[in-house]
């Protein structure tokens, strides 16, 4: 029998603001432990939560991306659970109604464009963290994170394979940042992901049991969980047994998933209004000021880069995947207006440059000014393409310009006839051997006469006017 | 000058601002008095001598700068409820009985920045759940006027230290009728404002939609003093009305001939007590001679107010309540084994018996298949009490009413019958309910000579109308200006 998967994705999304979704303690990361915090992130007793307004413009900036229907009134519910990373013992979250509802995105797959429907997007506030002793059975409690604002983002279960998860996940984390909402820092947990996994015999319309899978905090961790999972669904319904409904942790350094609580154990989080906040009300003003406020969004700004710039849709797709590089491109072609050209550079020598870093967060040296100055002085001839790597290497390191960098090394090409003349005729006289080779017929030793000269000028040659005179001062020596 | 505890703040305010005392003799007095009474009566948790004459001598120099806002000086008792920046709040409970908050409740910050004298924090039922200041951990208060009975709840040792004179004026809060009950078992005039009039912010929470602080004083002048200094619009507060409240002290002296009261049936026919009707039948000939109108209503929905209630408040507090893990402040048990055993231990050796009642009704009411029969029914009904009340305020400027079915019960006597406890509160509940505003002042006394207090309740934000009816029944009788023997 043959099975396919169905999948739902949860995104919990950080969203930038800079004060705290219900009290005006900063959001920012990596400070000293419960240095952000105050009565009301706390949870002392008496304190109550104001909600921070900027958070919902951001919501309802994602829902419009994600073309959900906005709810006019939503309202905050309490999730009650324990837990001591959680100083109120629940959550202000919302359940019965969230801010917006029945989206969709489009995401490509290497099977065309699949639309995967969105159940709801809403807000809610971050948990603390804990940091246990390592030596003593001591837990410390940093409650920085808490009461900063999330939104979770539910999907359909439309998604069928690990292929079609990571598409979705990575147009999603892209909206997100090219919305200037969330930096979709996976490692720092600002973008996490949890799934509902489940198998079914294909042709089947009704939905297997279903396990959920926590902690897979990298692309590469949600696709390695989700397919050990729908393996280890496979196998045990090959095997003639059932799936248990349970929560699964995954496992980065086994690549497995382990039982974390049975559905008998799962939480009754007993959710109700948040008595503390009045109904939260979206005006349409709010809506339309969101909608003149949405930027171009990765697939608007690829097509518009493949119709307009007419590059290929690859590079656009690969140059459109992070606001940031999407945006050094543009600004370099602004410049120096060789769209095709410009992307070359960046897809080759740009990203060799910065490998290993967050593509997301790539800090360049080299601006967009200095590479379109490169890149014009390449067109110009003032140095060869095979300099400008060089120099392009030297602007990385130094964050010198390039015009900088070829003159303090004096890299500018030689294009005078009269000084390349007397280089080759040396070189010639210098190789009796090759030459009478050369003229019995061995043309292949042009590019050793090409390299030679090259190597005499350290590079700086331009080939086509070397190739010219070496043409014509060999064909000399037949006469 | 004698028997300065007596006075109210208005009298006081007086003697202040004609430099005919200071106010480091009337806290002076006032401290005395406390130490005079407390053996007996219990009114506080905590009390701060050095704290209230250090706030009088800063009174006085503001009195002498003429700085002075028209409750400077006057001591102020303040339910345990409500935090005092680094002093103990413990809400009456063992799992707070250490906790002191690192902020001023907005209240407080209001009656510092008026320079008023705080006294002390006032004894109450344990998390402002219960209906006779019994469940507090430090004990019970007794009632002024006899002392084996309780003084109401629960904002007992509020009414109780305005009744003997322990503090000129005192801070409640009004879940079900916290205030207004403790205000008629102990003669005293107290209010519950409309819900969002006065900011929650530093109020501990017992059940958030019902929660409203108000004033307990010796008549209603000092009420509407107070009411002008606890109603205004406070940012940390979501549920705060950002609205302009009216100088409440221009309606002492107007007229309410041509005003109309409305009495509604259910309320009388439930009364059995003599002592009570014949209050409330008496009150009624005062305010009909003032030419007030009365006019028979019903309100329906008021018979499941009791049983709403009883859904709605323990939700909340259950969720409220949910805090108190020993995890970051306040009890935490000795010994315990792993962290769902610290919670457990924690909160069975913190909280009370009625506490843990309430915990266990809402956590099961707001379970994953009851909610929608529990919650959501109660919510219904909810809105069906609030219509009713709006029905009735067409016809009417206010509503007539006892506070209690009968005079303070004595100590003991309900504390292990939930459901008898619970039933003296059902004249206040549907107040709260409806998030209306519910005065209770002095009508009379008992044959027994117990205080038997009457309700007036009033439209939203009305808060006026009440202080305007009492103000004009209270310059027709004396109820008010009876005090106990003690």
């Amino acid at each position: 029998m043959e099975f396919e998967a169905v999948i739902g994705l949860e995104v919990h999304a950080q969203l930038l603001t800079n004060s705290k979704a219900f009290c005006s303690c900063t959001t920012k990361f990596g400070s000293e432990p419960n240095s952000h915090t105050c009565p009301i992130c706390q949870g002392m007793p008496g304190s109550l939560p104001v909600f921070n307004k900027t958070a919902l413009e951001y919501t309802v900036l994602m829902a419009i991306a994600c073309n959900c229907q906005i709810n006019g009134v939503s309202r905050f519910a309490r999730k009650n659970y324990y837990y001591p990373d959680l100083p109120k013992n629940y959550q202000i979250s919302q359940y019965e109604l969230p801010v917006a509802e029945h989206g969709w995105i489009d995401v490509d797959t290497s099977s065309g464009i699949k639309r995967i429907g969105i159940t709801r997007i809403h807000m809610e506030e971050d948990a603390g963290k804990l940091i246990h002793d390592e030596h003593k059975p001591i837990s410390y409690v940093d409650l920085n994170r808490t009461g900063v604002p999330l939104i979770e983002i539910v999907s359909e279960p439309d998604i069928k394979t690990t292929e079609e998860a990571t598409a979705y996940l990575k147009s999603l984390r892209s909206i997100l940042v090219y919305l200037g909402i969330c930096d979709g820092n996976m490692e720092e947990g600002s973008f996490r992901c949890d799934a509902n996994v489940s198998i079914r015999p294909k042709g089947q319309t009704s939905l297997g049991t279903k396990t959920e899978l926590k902690n897979m905090n990298s692309f590469k961790n949600v696709q390695k969980g989700l397919q050990y999972e729908i393996e280890r669904h496979t196998e045990v319904l090959r095997d003639g047994g059932s799936i248990v409904q349970e929560t699964r942790l995954f496992d980065p350094s086994t690549g497995a998933t382990v039982s974390m609580r049975s559905k008998e154990q799962a939480h009754d989080y007993r959710y109700f209004p948040d008595p503390d906040l009045l109904p939260l009300k979206v005006e349409s003003d709010l809506i339309e000021k969101m909608k003149l406020a949405l930027p171009e969004l990765p697939r608007q700004k690829r097509d518009r880069f493949v119709r307009d710039l007419g590059i290929p849709e690859y590079d656009a797709g690969v140059l459109t995947a992070e606001r940031s590089l999407a945006q050094f491109f543009e600004d370099t072609v602004t410049i120096f207006p060789n769209p095709k050209s410009v992307s070359n550079w960046i897809m080759t020598e740009f990203m060799r440059a910065a490998k290993g870093q967050d593509p997301g967060t790539i800090s360049s040296p080299v601006t967009p000014a200095n590479l379109a100055k490169l890149l014009s002085m390449i067109e110009e001839g003032t140095i060869s393409g095979k300099i400008g790597k060089t120099v392009f290497d030297e602007m990385w390191v130094s964050g010198k310009s390039p015009d900088q960098i070829v003159r303090e090394k004096g890299l500018v090409q030689v294009s005078d006839v009269s000084e390349l003349t007397d280089v080759i005729k040396k070189i010639l006289t210098e190789n009796p051997g090759e030459v009478s080779r050369y003229l019995a017929g061995k043309t292949q030793l042009l590019a050793f006469f090409v390299g030679q000269t090259m190597r005499a000028t350290r590079g700086k040659a331009n080939p086509q006017v070397v190739n010219e005179i070496l043409l014509a001062e060999l064909n000399k020596l037949i006469d | 000058m004698s028997n300065l505890y007596e006075k109210t703040a208005t009298q006081l305010a007086g003697l202040l601002l004609d430099k005919k005392i200071s106010s480091v003799e009337i806290t002076q007095a006032v401290l005395d008095r406390i130490s005079t009474l407390e053996p007996m009566i219990h009114s506080f948790v905590n009390t701060y001598p050095d704290l209230a004459l250090a706030m009088a001598k800063d009174a006085d120099r503001r009195i002498e700068e003429g700085t002075a806002g028209p409750l400077t000086g006057i001591p102020i008792a303040i339910k345990d409820n409500m935090c005092l920046k680094s002093r103990k709040t413990t809400c009456g409970s063992k799992i707070l009985a250490n906790f002191s908050p690192p902020y001023d409740a907005t209240v407080v910050k209001s009656v510092k920045d008026e320079g008023m004298v705080i006294l002390g924090s006032a004894n109450m039922d344990e998390f402002a759940m219960g209906s006779s200041t019994e469940t507090s951990c430090w004990g019970p208060t007794k009632n002024p006027w006899d002392t084996e009975r309780t003084p109401g709840g629960s904002s007992g040792g509020s009414a109780a230290a305005v009744a003997c004179g322990q503090a000129t004026v005192a801070l409640g809060s009004d879940t079900g009728g916290s205030i207004r009950l403790p205000a008629s078992f102990c003669g005293v005039t107290g209010i519950k404002p409309t819900y969002g009039s006065v900011s929650r912010f530093g109020l501990v929470a017992y059940a958030s939609s019902l929660d409203q602080i108000g004033p307990l004083a010796r008549d209603v002048s000092d009420i509407a003093l107070l009411l002008n200094l606890l109603c205004r619009h406070d940012p940390m507060d979501s549920t705060s009305v950002p609205i302009q409240h009216p100088d409440f002290t221009t309606f002492l002296d107007k007229s309410v001939s041509g005003m109309t009261l409305g009495v509604p049936v259910e309320f009388f026919n439930k009364l059995g007590n003599e002592d009570v009707e014949k209050s409330l039948s008496d009150a009624r000939k005062v305010f009909e001679k003032l030419g007030v109108k009365f006019v028979e209503l019903s309100l329906p929905s008021l018979d499941y107010g009791i049983a709403a209630y009883y859904v709605i408040a323990p939700c909340e507090a259950s969720s409220n309540l949910a805090r108190y893990d020993g995890v970051k402040y306040g009890h935490r048990a000795e010994q315990f084994d792993g962290m769902i055993d610290m919670y457990c231990r924690t909160r069975a050796e913190g909280f009370g018996p009625e506490v843990k009642r309430r915990i266990m009704l809402g956590t099961y009411a707001l379970s994953s298949g009851y909610y929608d029969a529990y919650y959501l029914k109660a919510a219904k009904i909810r809105t069906l009490i609030t219509k009713d009340f709006k029905k009735a305020f067409e016809s009417c400027d206010g509503i007539f009413s006892p506070v209690a079915p009968a005079p303070a019960f004595r100590i003991g006597e309900k504390i292990d019958d939930p459901i008898q406890m619970y039933l003296t509160d059902v004249f206040t509940i549907p107040v709260n309910m409806a998030g209306l505003p519910g005065i209770s002042c002095p009508a009379g006394l008992s044959r027994d000579g117990l205080p038997i207090g009457m309700q007036l309740i009033a439209s939203h934000f009305q808060e006026s109308k009440l202080v305007q009816l009492v103000a004009a029944f209270q310059r027709e009788t004396d109820h008010h200006l009876k005090h106990p023997a003690i």
